[in-house]
């Protein structure tokens, strides 16, 4: 498994120019191309503004402009869904390589995932722009963290695709399931709602999800006064996203050698 | 010599799912525990078993057989594409495999692009596609749409592209599975031009093919694969004379079920002593006269329905009188498959005078040497009345086939030779095309 793991370093140039071909054959056609990247998320913000400034009054006290504070989790939150729904379909729309190309089939879920990531870092300038213009307070030592916090995130996605493309090859039922699940997963996720609104045991349930931890850490160091806080939680998580990584490449192992034939 | 291919006892089983057995509803299956059950594979397929094989460095293997045969399952077990369910393959050296050309094009994006992803997945770093890359557009002809979206390309665009990197990618072991099959004249030159450049680098084929031709021409080896397992190997005009022979037997086999139906079809049932007077589609008749059964027999005695072209050949009728006749005349016709008459006689027209026909006797009409061209044909037999009143006529209900090791056109070979003079001068022997 190790020696796998290592081939797929040497792979590393084939998932990048996967990734470009996604982004590139994503836009081309389109007139405005690759700024749809930036725009997409900036007409989401300025949506959400006018509605929680104009239409809904917000009850959290000290989330001011609480648009800003749920583009914070909505942002992450979007790479995550995304790539989760690409990459478990990944290896049936990718059926044609893997049946008639020697070709290493995690390539296809990983470049989902990293073109998601892409898709993530071109909304983070808008992210920037806005919170520099609301005021809020950038501190160096946080940002510092923010690499942690995509890091663990990435390794958490990857887990989740590597077993969810394997095992949605034998069972299709799970792409549907799937899309409900993350509709679920999504409000029980502190995202639009802050977690200082949660009562002690909605907050216990909370805390079981691994996506509240990342949702809780890019808002305490974007958008939340103060230092970051919530880093033992941050790094217990990154250990146990290792640990998944590990099991959903062993199980993705296991099943590869079922695909070439039930693609 | 390090062999570049070498299979040991390979088997691939498939597993088969039923598609009709659905659950009856979710929870049934869960109630009686079937959804596991029904989960299971319902049977298996073993599309190869126990196949061995080396290929030796160097060295150009063909593999032959019918659609279904495993071929294709061998070249993935070889490329690695499958894993065996038992047995071993190992492979030396960088493999690329021709199975499906252009496999992986983004329709979307342009062909230079296309290049560079395909040539990275077959195992090429983005610099060796970018030194190679003049070269991968010169044998694909395609410089003028090099940079169009590969959605705009005609299928033999597409196609010459994808076989221009599979083959840049400048493998140690090339696997080519019938791909010669969907390209042009000029651009099958071309590919073959290539293995032959390929063959004298001292590179390894691998080929799977229905052109026997190729084989023979191009191959060092051969084997030929039936139902999974190794029928014949070694010199391929060998194997492939095996194979061909092989094949006509069962054709033979083919034709003989379907002449068993004709013949069977009309007949009256056994005991049956009234004359049957219906008429059928492709026979009809007073049924006064019948013919009970028509044989073609081949230069070794023997019915066949197979027969190669200049060989004699009989057609044997086996007739009964139902009362006795004193006008009859017995006639034979030869069609081809697109309902040209080739020959037709019968006995009135050459010159034979009909006596008397009572109870069952035998008619038989030889010929010295059957000098039609390679095809399907058809065959007529009836009694009739000399002046054309019908006993009994059989209208195009046998069939034969005429096979030929010459590719002459037409319907009749006449016998022939040439000769020449002056400045042109020919030699015996011909290259064989593929």
């Amino acid at each position: 498994m190790l020696r796998r793991l290592g081939q797929l370093f040497r792979y590393r140039g084939l998932v990048q120019s996967l990734v470009a071909r996604e982004l590139k054959a994503r836009y081309r056609g389109s007139v405005l191309g690759f700024f749809w990247s930036f725009i997409n998320p900036l007409l989401l913000l300025l949506i959400y503004t006018f509605v929680f400034r104009y239409i809904i009054e917000s009850r959290a006290p000290k989330h001011d402009p609480y648009a800003l504070f749920m583009f914070c989790g909505i942002l992450p939150w979007s790479w995550f869904s995304a790539s989760l729904i690409e990459s478990s379909n990944s290896l049936i729309a990718g059926g044609n390589l893997i049946k008639k190309v020697l070709f290493p089939a995690e390539i296809l879920p990983i470049a989902a995932v990293f073109a998601n990531m892409v898709h993530f870092f071109l909304g983070l300038p808008i992210l920037a722009a806005f919170l520099l213009y609301y005021g809020r307070p950038l501190n160096v030592a946080e940002l510092l963290w923010f690499p942690a916090v995509v890091g663990v995130q990435l390794l958490l996605t990857l887990g989740l695709a590597l077993v969810l493309s394997a095992l949605t090859v034998h069972f299709r039922d799970l792409r549907d399931i799937l899309s409900n699940v993350l509709t679920f997963w999504f409000f029980a996720t502190p995202i639009i709602y802050p977690m200082l609104l949660a009562g002690a045991l909605e907050r216990r349930l909370l805390n079981l999800n691994p996506f509240t931890h990342l949702a809780i850490s890019y808002q305490e160091i974007l958008f939340y006064e103060g230092p970051f806080g919530h880093w033992r939680w941050l790094i217990a998580l990154g250990a146990a996203s290792v640990g998944l990584l590990l099991a959903g490449f062993f199980v993705f192992d296991r099943l590869r050698d079922s695909f070439a034939e039930e693609v | 010599m390090i062999p570049a291919i070498e299979v040991s006892h390979a088997t691939k089983v498939y597993r088969r799912y039923s598609g009709r057995r659905q659950f009856a509803t979710l929870k049934s299956a869960l109630l009686t525990g079937s959804l596991i059950r029904d989960l299971r594979p319902e049977e298996r397929f073993t599309a190869v078993e126990d196949v061995s094989f080396g290929v030796e460095a160097g060295r150009t293997l063909g593999i032959i057989g019918r659609n279904g045969s495993g071929k294709s399952t061998v070249l993935k077990l070889v490329a690695g594409i499958t894993k065996p369910t038992s047995g071993s393959v190992r492979v030396n050296g960088r493999v690329s495999a021709l199975i499906e050309l252009g496999a992986g094009f983004h329709p979307e994006i342009s062909g230079r692009e296309n290049v560079f992803i395909n040539g990275i997945m077959l195992g090429l770093s983005k610099r060796e596609v970018a030194r190679r890359f003049g070269e991968i557009v010169e044998f694909a002809e395609m410089a003028d749409f090099i940079d169009a979206p590969v959605k705009t390309y005609s299928s033999g665009m597409y196609m010459r592209l994808g076989f221009a990197v599979a083959i840049h990618v400048d493998p140690d072991v090339l696997l080519v599975d019938e791909v010669l099959a969907v390209g042009d004249e000029a651009f099958t030159h071309k590919c073959l031009d290539k293995f032959a450049e390929f063959k004298r680098r001292g590179k390894t084929i691998l080929l799977v093919t229905h052109s026997l031709g190729l084989v023979e021409r191009f191959c060092d080896d051969a084997i030929w694969l039936d139902g999974g397992r190794v029928r014949a190997a070694g010199d391929p005009r060998r194997v492939v004379d095996s194979y061909i022979t092989d094949v006509e037997k069962s054709e033979e086999a083919q034709l003989a079920s379907e002449a068993e139906k004709t013949v069977a079809g009309p007949r009256p049932s056994a005991g049956d002593e009234t004359p049957w007077t219906g008429s059928v589609e492709g026979r009809w008749g007073s049924h006064e006269a019948e013919i009970l059964d028509v044989q073609l027999v081949g230069p070794d005695g023997t019915a066949a329905h197979i027969f190669q072209s200049g060989e004699p050949l009989e057609i044997r009728l086996r007739i009964r009188a139902n009362r006795p006749l004193e006008d009859f005349v017995f006639g034979i016709g030869i069609s081809n498959a697109e309902g040209v008459r080739c020959y037709g006689t019968n006995t009135d027209i050459d010159e034979l005078t009909p006596v008397r026909l009572a109870g069952e006797g035998e008619a038989v009409f030889r010929i010295d040497s059957l000098d039609l061209v390679e095809g399907t044909y058809k065959l007529d037999a009836a009694i009739h009345k000399q002046d054309g009143y019908p006993y009994d006529y059989h209208r195009l209900l046998y069939t034969f086939r005429m096979k030929s090791r010459t590719r002459d056109v037409g319907i009749y070979r006449p016998r022939h030779e040439w000769r020449f003079a002056g400045g042109a001068t020919l030699t015996t022997g011909s290259q064989k095309p593929g």
